[in-house]
């Protein structure tokens, strides 16, 4: 065991001297069964080279901050397991479709922004007062919505999205799938206040229905699905002008 | 020199920074809220916690119960008079979250539920399936984008506190992704910037927990209480750490020794699994040492076994555990019982702060982890410190921006000279200097392992010495640390030199503190001096750092009101 390695080729871009990202080989120590692809940029970062950039923090898969592309797909790399890829090399890369601000650290601020834009929070035509307690609501209530409410804003659907790919103005899978986990809440009444941001010509209808986001999602969210309710949602605005739930 | 200016400036984005953050614009919508993170705040420390918020909201419940059981789990060294404020703060809190979004799990009428804890008396924790930090996190998060007088500072790492005239004034932070560093100046700060977990090798916490808010109010002078109280939760997942919660128990799990036996029947006969963390830690390394740990290729374990509860209560009450052990262990839970050993998870100690989360810095406030206000003593509560974070970031929010109000603003002359000043220290410490040979991850790792064998579950005299002088040794090799990354853009190794930096001034005051308080109390177990000693000890430690020595410690008296001290059995 300890004389296993593993090779990982990663991108390295520093914007201060490189013209384009290139690729560095390192050999790392397979140093045991459960390490993970995170260990491994670790393992290179404390032992070979100081100098490699990424993010990450909680390495439990639930921060979301580790995303990268690894062998080709958008991974959460503390749970990718170099046993799963072992012998062969390793390459990661930093998210596809983000502009990329040094080595494997990508740009989110349009994220940022778009989870903003949908207005995740709580929106009521009167706000209860504290002193009146909580709002009823069951468990059952809370299915309609759970799983969009899973969205760790990982990054890894954008990373998958063709769509978002071509037209980064595109409303895209993370924020559409938030913006339901606050329409289907039972204690939400914002679903109007959010209807222009969603039914936006950038916002659902660029979906292309390929449903690569919902594959890669490490939390079991369908943004695929969260999208296609939604466009039924702006459909019904124009049928049934009233017809929200309000 | 231009620099951005608010009347409120919090530093850290989790919890308590964003409860604050928003306390501060609820108390006066003319107030200007800045919010400095190193990270962006939805991955900030919170999101890993689990189990659930401590609250007495049920009927049959009571503020004097929450209040005991948190002095009684303290082992008497939270101070009476903030737990009795906390209780009665803390259900509005949670209705508050509720009314904000937060998907607590419900009980069949749709209020919400509670499960029971360790060293609660009953069921008080009220939790979002087994992810409560994520979704509480999530929900104050999203929440505070509505607030326009709120402006973040995303991924800037704050270097040092700008005090004027003993007054706080704002911080310098280094802007990561440009390496720029800007002097962000304001009325009032708060640090809200979480625990120090990384300090050792084996721990819960991410490796962004690395004491920053304790080392920047150290430095400038406030003092650190009662670092000597760091928690070992029981059941961390070997290898990696990840923590199990508490709420495998609360919902009924069995920790088993290698006999089969629930072992904890000659610890806390009438608490079982449900003891406080301290005992339990302890009680699991006395089995390992007594021959009754499983042996695992990374060290001693214990079984956590939940298959009894049934696969449709595990899938409503803890999903997250099982996605943890298919993913990271390979096991299903309710079919395999789960590896677990005691691991480092949360710090008691922090800095000094009183009720309001004011310090002895005029203008400067602390809340959450990172604070110390008196709440957790010797060995806090499950679930207490999500409702901390709540009441004492809200508590200190308020209070600055109220400070604020009446502040002034500091002017731009001493700012100017301070902010080159703090950007010469580090560009001339890090990245000009020529000839370091030695790594930061072989000193942090150094230290880790030192921290973990010195000032772990139970210490001595012999181990800690031991501990400072290798500390002491560890600063040394730091000051001829290399730096391979010379880049401006994301230099994630400068902010790891930084973080080691502040690592190794937070272990200083850990060992010292630890090394002093010659007595047991709540996590703090010495093999050397194993009995309470109420007379001499019943007090907080504060220590105060002293350039180039070892730091010098006060003694300051424990609030008691109602509760007096008694012997600690469960």
């Amino acid at each position: 065991m300890p004389d296993k390695k593993v090779t990982i080729h990663a991108t390295r871009y520093d914007p201060d001297k490189d013209e384009k990202p290139r690729l560095q080989a390192y050999e790392v120590p397979f140093y045991d069964e459960s390490m993970v692809v995170l260990d491994a940029l670790n393992w290179i970062k404390s032992n070979a080279d100081g100098s490699l950039s990424y993010r990450w923090s909680c390495r439990m898969g639930i921060c979301g901050s580790c995303g990268m592309m690894v062998n080709g797909t958008p991974k959460l790399t503390c749970n990718a397991f170099v046993r799963d890829y072992y012998p062969r090399p390793i390459l990661v890369e930093p998210l596809n479709n983000f502009p990329v601000i040094r080595d494997l650290v990508i740009d989110m601020d349009d994220f940022m922004h778009k989870l903003k834009a949908i207005q995740p929070w709580i929106i009521r035509k009167q706000e209860m007062p504290l002193g009146a307690g909580e709002h009823r609501q069951t468990n059952e209530q809370i299915d309609d919505f759970r799983q969009f409410s899973q969205c760790i804003n990982c990054m890894l659907c954008y990373a998958a999205c063709p769509v978002y790919g071509l037209n980064d103005e595109f409303l895209g899978p993370a924020a559409t799938a938030l913006a339901r986990r606050y329409n289907l809440d039972s204690r939400d009444q914002g679903l109007k206040q959010r209807l222009p941001v969603l039914a936006d010509p950038e916002g659902v209808w660029e979906c292309s229905f390929v449903g690569e986001c919902s594959v890669v999602c490490p939390k079991g969210v369908d943004p695929a699905k969260a999208i296609q309710q939604t466009k039924l949602d702006t459909t019904m605005r124009f049928v049934l002008p009233y017809g929200n739930r309000e | 020199m231009d620099f951005e200016s608010y009347d409120v400036l919090i530093v850290g984005g989790g919890l308590a920074g964003i409860r604050a953050a928003i306390a501060a614009v609820e108390a006066n919508p003319r107030v200007k809220v800045g919010m400095v993170s190193k990270v962006y705040p939805m991955r900030s420390h919170t999101v890993s916690a689990e189990g659930g918020a401590a609250a007495a909201l049920r009927p049959e419940d009571s503020y004097e119960n929450h209040a005991f059981d948190t002095i009684k789990g303290s082992d008497y060294l939270a101070d009476q008079d903030v737990v009795e404020a906390f209780v009665r703060e803390a259900p509005a809190e949670i209705i508050q979250m509720e009314h904000w979004g937060c998907p607590w799990t419900r009980d069949p009428d749709g209020k919400i539920s509670a499960r029971p804890f360790g060293g609660m008396t009953t069921w008080r924790t009220c939790f979002a399936a087994d992810k409560t930090g994520f979704y509480m996190l999530h929900t104050v998060f999203q929440t505070s984008l509505k607030y326009e007088q709120i402006k973040r500072h995303d991924e800037a790492f704050v270097t040092k506190l700008l005090v004027e005239d003993s007054r706080c004034v704002g911080v310098v932070a280094l802007d990561i992704r440009t390496g720029r560093f800007d002097a962000i100046t304001a009325k009032s700060v708060i640090l809200a910037t979480g625990g120090l977990g990384r300090v050792y090798a084996f721990t819960t916490n991410g490796n962004i927990c690395t004491g920053d808010g304790m080392a920047l109010a150290y430095r400038a002078g406030v003092g650190l209480k009662d670092m000597e109280m760091v928690q070992f939760h029981p059941t961390g997942l070997p290898f990696t750490g990840i923590l199990i919660t508490e709420a495998v128990r609360g919902e009924g799990g069995y920790l088993l020794n290698n006999e089969g036996e629930r072992f904890l029947k000659r610890y806390v006969p009438n608490k079982m699994e449900l003891g406080p963390r301290d005992i339990i830690s302890r009680a699991m390394v006395t089995e390992f040492e007594e021959g009754r740990g499983f042996d695992g290729p990374h060290g001693k374990y214990m079984h956590l076994d939940v298959r009894h509860l049934g696969e449709k209560a595990i899938d409503r009450k803890l999903p997250f555990m099982r996605e943890l052990g298919r993913e990271f262990m390979g096991i299903d839970i309710v079919k395999d019982p789960i590896p677990v050993r005691p691991v480092q998870h949360y710090m008691m100690g922090g800095v000094d702060a009183d009720i309001s989360g004011e310090t002895e810095i005029l203008g400067l406030y602390a809340a959450g982890e990172c604070a110390n206000v008196g709440l957790n003593g010797g060995n806090r509560l499950g679930s207490n410190s999500l409702s901390e974070c709540l009441v004492f970031g809200a508590a200190a929010g308020r209070a600055a921006a109220q400070y604020a109000a009446s502040a002034k603003l500091v002017t731009a002359n001493p700012v100017d000279a301070m902010l080159w000043d703090e950007a010469h220290r580090v560009e001339t410490a890090y990245l000009e200097k020529k000839g370091g040979d030695e790594r930061i991850g072989a000193i942090r790792e150094e230290m880790q392992r030192e921290m973990d064998a010195g000032a772990g579950v139970f210490r001595t005299k012999e181990g800690l010495e031991k501990l400072i002088q290798q500390l002491g040794g560890l600063r040394e090799r730091f000051e001829r640390v290399k730096i391979e990354d010379s880049s401006k853009t994301f230099n994630t190794e400068i902010v790891a030199a930084l973080e080691l930096d502040y690592m190794l001034e937070v272990s200083q005051a850990i060992a010292v503190s630890a090394l002093a308080r010659e007595e047991s109390r709540g996590a703090h177990a010495r093999r050397d001096f194993p009995e309470r000693n109420d007379e001499k000890y019943l007090k907080h430690t504060v220590a105060y750092r002293k350039e180039g020595a070892r730091p010098r410690l006060e003694y300051r008296d424990v609030k008691i009101t109602n509760f007096q001290p008694k012997a600690r059995t469960y």
